[in-house]
Order: C-alpha cells, then sequence, then structure tokens
C-alpha cells in the first residue's frame, strides 16, 4: 500500500538469476507495504527459484515471449489481484525503488507515469544514432501526448487502474513495443502520460549491448516501430 | 512432347501427395483441397497447353503458357500472405495460452504455499 492503493511491482525477467534475488529484497526492503510479481520470461536458469526464495510472487511462461508478452502477464495478473496500480522495474537493478512512491504520487494527475532518466537526476548520458533515436522519439511522442517526454524507451513506468485494465488485453510483444508503441497507443486513447526524473544506476549484472552499427539497427526499427504505432488502429 | 510428360506427371504427384497427406491426417481440409484444386487443374493443362490460348489472347497475353505463368506468382504471394497472416494469428494464440498457463501456476502455488502455512499452524 502507498496512498491507501494497493501497488503490484512487476518485474519482468529474463535468465537474470545473478540480480534478481538483490532487487526483489531491495524492492522489499525499501517498500514493505507494496507486492512484487516476478514474471520469468522462459528463463534457462534458477531466475524463478531465486526470485520466489526471495520472497516474490512469480509467475513463469513456459517459453520467451519478450518483455512485451512478460509484461502483459504482469498485468493480467495484476487486473486478476485487483491491484490499484502496477509498476514495471528492470531485473537488472538500474531502477532505483527510492522512486516508486515519486512515481505513484505523481498518477493522482496522470494514467501513466514514466521514471526518465534525462530530466535533471542523474547522469546517464548515451550518445551517437541512439542518441538520435531517442531524440527523434521523444519529439513525434511528446507531440503526440501533448506533454514533454525525453525518455521514451524507459523501462520504468506506473500504471493505474484503467491501463491495468487496458494492458492486460492489449500490449504489443514486438521489438520497442513495450515502450515505444504502448506510449503512442495510451495518449491517442486520450490518457495522460506524464514522466517524473529519476536517476538511474548501473546494472548489477549483464551487459549492455551497444556498437555503432547496432546503434544505427536501432534508430531504423524505431523509426519503423514509430511510423506504425502512428498508423495503427 | 516431353515437357508434356513432365508438367502432368508433376500434377499428378501433386495430387498423390495431397491425397496423402490428407489420409493420414496431415493437412487441414481447407489446404488439402485447395492443393487439390490446382493439381486437377494443372494436368488437363499439362496435356493440352493450347486450351489457355484463347483466354490469354482476350486479355492481351502473348500465350497461354505466359499467362498460366502470371496467375501462379499471384496466387503464390497470395498464400504466402495469407500464411503469414495465420502464422501471426497462431502466434498471438499460443502467447495467451502461455500467459494462461502462467497464471494458473501462480495460483496453484500461492494455493498450495497457504496450505502448507495453515498446516504448519495447525500443527
Amino acid at each position: 500500500m502507498i496512498n491507501n492503493k494497493r501497488v503490484l511491482i512487476v518485474i519482468p525477467a529474463l535468465n537474470e538469476a545473478g540480480s534478481i534475488g538483490d532487487v526483489v529484497r531491495e524492492v522489499r526492503g525499501e517498500l514493505p507495504t507494496v507486492d512484487v510479481l516476478v514474471v520469468d520470461d522462459g528463463s534457462t536458469d534458477r531466475t524463478a527459484q531465486v526470485a520466489a526464495a526471495a520472497g516474490a510472487a512469480v509467475a513463469k511462461l513456459p517459453f520467451n515471449l519478450g518483455v512485451g508478452g512478460a509484461m502483459r502477464l504482469g498485468y493480467r495478473y495484476a487486473r486478476e489481484h485487483d491491484y490499484d496500480v502496477a509498476i514495471q522495474v528492470d531485473a537488472d537493478g538500474q531502477h532505483d525503488p527510492r522512486y516508486i512512491p515519486k512515481l505513484v504520487d505523481a498518477l493522482d494527475t496522470a494514467d501513466l507515469v514514466i521514471g526518465a532518466r534525462f530530466a535533471g537526476e542523474g547522469d546517464y548520458r548515451v550518445g551517437g544514432p541512439r542518441r538520435w533515436a531517442m531524440v527523434m522519439l521523444s519529439g513525434v511522442i511528446s507531440w503526440v501526448a501533448g506533454t514533454r517526454l525525453t525518455d521514451t524507451t524507459s523501462g520504468f513506468r506506473a500504471a493505474n487502474r484503467e491501463l491495468i485494465d487496458m494492458f492486460a488485453t492489449w500490449y504489443p510483444v514486438e521489438y520497442l513495443g513495450d515502450t515505444v508503441e504502448t506510449l503512442v497507443h495510451t495518449a491517442r486513447r486520450g490518457h495522460k502520460v506524464r514522466q517524473v526524473p529519476v536517476a538511474m544506476r548501473k546494472r548489477m549484472a549483464g551487459n549492455p549491448s551497444q556498437s555503432p552499427f547496432k546503434a544505427m539497427i536501432y534508430l531504423g526499427r524505431a523509426f519503423a516501430v514509430l511510423l506504425l504505432a502512428l498508423v495503427r488502429r | 512432347m516431353k515437357l508434356t510428360l513432365i508438367t502432368a506427371l508433376t500434377g499428378l504427384v501433386l495430387v498423390a501427395a495431397i491425397v496423402e497427406l490428407l489420409r493420414r491426417r496431415q493437412l487441414r481440409e481447407k489446404y488439402a483441397l485447395l492443393w487439390l484444386g490446382v493439381g486437377l487443374l494443372v494436368i488437363p493443362l499439362a496435356i493440352f497447353p493450347k486450351l489457355l490460348d484463347r483466354p490469354a489472347e482476350l486479355i492481351g497475353a502473348k500465350s497461354g503458357v505466359s499467362l498460366v505463368l502470371f496467375l501462379g506468382i499471384v496466387f503464390l504471394l497470395l498464400m504466402s500472405v495469407h500464411l503469414s497472416w495465420e502464422v501471426s494469428r497462431l502466434e498471438e494464440e499460443t502467447r495467451t495460452i502461455a500467459e494462461d498457463l502462467a497464471l494458473l501456476r501462480a495460483k496453484i502455488e500461492e494455493r498450495q504455499q497457504t496450505e502448507t502455512e495453515v498446516m504448519a499452524r495447525n500443527d
């Protein structure tokens, strides 16, 4: 419970046995009154067991569906168990749980709240084509949402009851669908989107995949996803 | 004459293969009937290749053979688009089933946990 709201933290995890235990324990230590659901997205390691041992509820998918697939399951779980707020947190420990109450507070004036990395707090930086892609995405989506959004690919986000309901039946499974397409879809249906500045931390385990070539591909795919999202019903 | 034989044989093999798949219940009727139709169209055309020259002339194609080629490509294109659509639908269905399975598993585990807790309390 935060502000009398039943809050569920959803953590999609794929082969994160190395960090998931610490992430779950940190969230539960910081916010003892919220529930944590780890969605094991078809891991081949002990992610599910480690998460359960750390005190999270676990839903284990039989095979890998991608972040979008894992998140729709999270939203379905939230709807079934009647939560007021569902908050997505990454399994690699990049998202600081101390910002979660701020996201929940911001839900008073919005339906979807994004924890944004470039909005003042912290010193998270990217460069090159990846940055151009982010700037392009932010520009277009800010225009669609009618509010300034600087970090549209952030996975740190909170949804209210109305959006839990929508995401439980509709949530894209394809690349960037879980971030970019959901934002466009949400904003175009007249739901209010807001961002709250957060500081990002270094991931606890695993490596980010970045090379100039991959960044160019990322730019192209981001552009395609955005165009598709804009013309889709 | 050689070409006639080859195309007619191809048609026959196609029809035989479809019938066998259908017999072993490896193919849905809707596709089987479609491919059987194709096979049964190809065989007479193989034996009498001039059959389509008349209709071809009517729409401005040089010969019946090129008309068959064109229609064949269009047909295959439509078929692969249709199959892509079916695969997309199937993927969405498997996704939903996977989610249902995970939700049910979680529910069972939750139940078992509360049961063990209740038993521990009663002991």
